[in-house]
């Protein structure tokens, strides 16, 4: 589907292959990753990312640059903007480049296109036993604890943090996984939401309409802060009872706030990248 | 080794037998169906499996071992009939194995059994629940069987009991669901969603069946080959024209317009992908197949 709109950008092709990946005789890998499919997207993608957005990103040597890892970070904007910057960092700037597989909202993928273009590119529907196989297999893997929730902040709220799951923490203990906290702020200004439609999403299949000061849901170009912290290891079986896991849920918690308290003084022009502390 | 084979007569089931002859073993075949040019060395009995006459063959032919095909796994076949020879079928299979000293019982299922969903994980293991009985009422009766089947493993631990459950097989004998799916000229999709398939070829599968039986397999395992291809890929590589159409058009449709009499949960199967893990099947057995994906639909399309 995607052959017919996008061009193929031959350094962007250079960079999905250097991601490894068994294709099989179709170059189809394992999981459905489609090698096309991907550089194509990722070539169209590309001038969002650099052109219409900017994406400051520090602190991409604290990502592994093989092995199993999970990238737990916050929602900001009334979409998963967040989600496609973190994409675009590790395919684009990272090096060697590596392939985020987010852990996604379940109804993305019972809509039309949506659940092609997801399938081709490797983002799957948050599923426990799926995101064990992929790190068992040592891939990478993008998950936001907040999820929909998480998305559903107001622009006034961009910067904070609503309750975490334990799921994640569970995933990470069981796979031995490192988790790598990142922060990232500018989505509220992109995408300033002012209300949430709950019963009119609900009623096409969405958690909700988000609407922004200027009603359509269209970003604005935006400069955006990224910030990767060191990966942070917990022990345990992941069948810890709640309070325990919970207790290490905190951790990451604060600090992927503090990596967003950051972001925001650098966004501020308060601190310099030199202040950073990841 | 003297081996019962139900549903001989099909696609799977010839090729089955023929394994098990070159093998060496003795096969005795029953069907409802006629095998026409069966060979000579296959004991062929012309039965239904639910009646006194295969029972019989049981009572004096006295196989070590027997393998069940004779499900009917074609959507279309929407009739009762298709549920009780499922079942009972199953039911009678089973029995009979335990009444009549069968050492080893192999169930030939699918691997539809787990279903369809947005949200199901690629790559099911064979203790994942079955999701395809309650968003596809046509399939509950495999997936009963499959379970049925199952429960021989604790009701008669006697029997070494093996169930398989096997991703479509596609070949030269153009029979299947995958098969028939891929009959036409133009193929309908759904349309923005375009699902990975798992196939086997259908030499492969008969192999896979095979070696269960020579490597007295217990338990349940899922059978697969190649790593699975999108839907579109798979209609494209067999020389057919995609044609992507609104599932909200194809449910109206189903059965008219050209597009096949196929029941509306089927429409989940072309949407989301069911996949599945054979890794334990491939350590139990040391089962590797033969064909690639490419070589698997290059055989389906060259056949005439």
């Amino acid at each position: 589907m995607l052959d017919k709109l996008l061009p193929i950008d031959p350094q962007i092709a250079e960079r999905i292959d250097a991601l490894n990946l068994s294709f099989n005789k179709f170059g189809i890998d394992p999981y459905g990753i489609a090698r096309t499919d991907l550089i194509r997207f990722m070539s169209g993608f590309a001038w969002i990312y650099r052109h219409y957005f900017k994406v400051d990103v520090y602190g991409l040597e604290n990502v592994p640059s093989h092995g199993r890892a999970m990238l737990i970070g916050n929602h900001s904007g009334g979409v998963a903007i967040d989600a496609a910057m973190v994409m675009g960092s590790m395919l684009l700037d990272a090096e060697p480049p590596r392939l985020p597989q987010a852990m996604i909202d379940r109804f993305i993928h019972q809509f039309p296109g949506a659940s092609q273009i997801m399938s081709r590119t490797g983002q799957f529907t948050g599923n426990p036993d799926q995101a064990i196989r992929l790190l068992r297999d040592d891939r990478l893997l993008l998950v936001f604890p907040e999820g929909a929730r998480g998305t559903a902040k107001l622009a006034k709220d961009a910067d904070t943090l609503v309750g975490f799951g334990t799921g994640f923490m569970r995933l990470a203990l069981e796979t031995k996984s490192p988790i790598i906290p990142f922060g990232f702020v500018g989505g509220g200004e992109a995408l300033p939401t002012v209300a949430n439609l709950k019963t009119l999403g609900r009623l096409i299949g969405i958690p909700y309409i988000p609407i922004t000061k200027w009603g359509v849901l269209v970003p604005k170009p935006t400069r955006f802060q990224l910030l990767y912290g060191k990966p942070m290891v917990f022990e345990g079986s992941g069948h810890e009872r709640d309070e325990i896991c919970g207790a290490m849920v905190d951790e990451v918690k604060t600090r992927i706030s503090d990596l967003i308290r950051q972001g925001r003084q650098l966004r501020e022009k308060n601190i310099t990248e030199a202040d950073l502390v990841l | 080794m003297k081996v019962l084979v139900t549903g001989v007569a099909g696609t799977l089931g010839q090729r089955v037998a023929m394994r098990l002859i070159e093998r060496g073993h003795d096969v005795i075949g029953i069907d409802r169906r006629p095998w026409a040019d069966a060979p000579k060395s296959i004991e062929m009995h012309q039965y239904d499996i639910r009646k006194r006459p295969a029972e019989d063959v049981f009572r004096t032919r006295r196989p070590q071992a027997a393998i069940h095909m004779a499900t009917v796994t074609h959507l279309v076949h929407k009739s009762p009939d298709r549920m009780r020879v499922n079942l009972y079928g199953t039911r009678a299979f089973i029995q009979h194995c335990h009444n009549y000293g069968v050492k080893q019982a192999i169930f030939v299922g699918r691997h539809t059994f787990y279903g369809a969903a947005a949200d199901s994980p690629l790559y099911h293991t064979e203790d994942e629940p079955p999701m395809a009985a309650h968003s596809f009422p046509e399939l509950a009766d495999l997936v009963a069987a499959d379970l049925y089947a199952a429960s021989a493993l604790w009701r008669y631990p006697e029997i070494a009991t093996c169930v398989l459950r096997m991703v479509y097989t596609l070949g030269p004998s153009k029979h299947g669901t995958l098969a028939s799916y891929l009959k036409g000229p133009t193929v309908p999709l759904v349309m923005g969603f375009d699902p990975l398939l798992h196939f086997i070829h259908e030499d492969d599968a008969a192999e896979a069946i095979a070696t269960a039986l020579s490597r007295k397999l217990h338990g349940v395992y899922n059978v697969s080959g190649p790593t699975p291809v999108p839907i579109s890929i798979i209609v494209r590589a067999a020389g057919r024209r995609t044609l992507p159409v609104p599932a909200i058009m194809i449910n109206l449709g189903l059965g008219r317009l050209a597009l096949p009499n196929l029941p509306p949960a089927a429409i989940d199967h072309l949407k989301y992908p069911i996949v599945v893990d054979s890794e334990a099947f491939k350590r139990a057995t040391g089962y590797q197949h033969r064909y690639d994906e490419r070589e698997t639909i290059d055989a389906f399309r060259a056949a005439q």
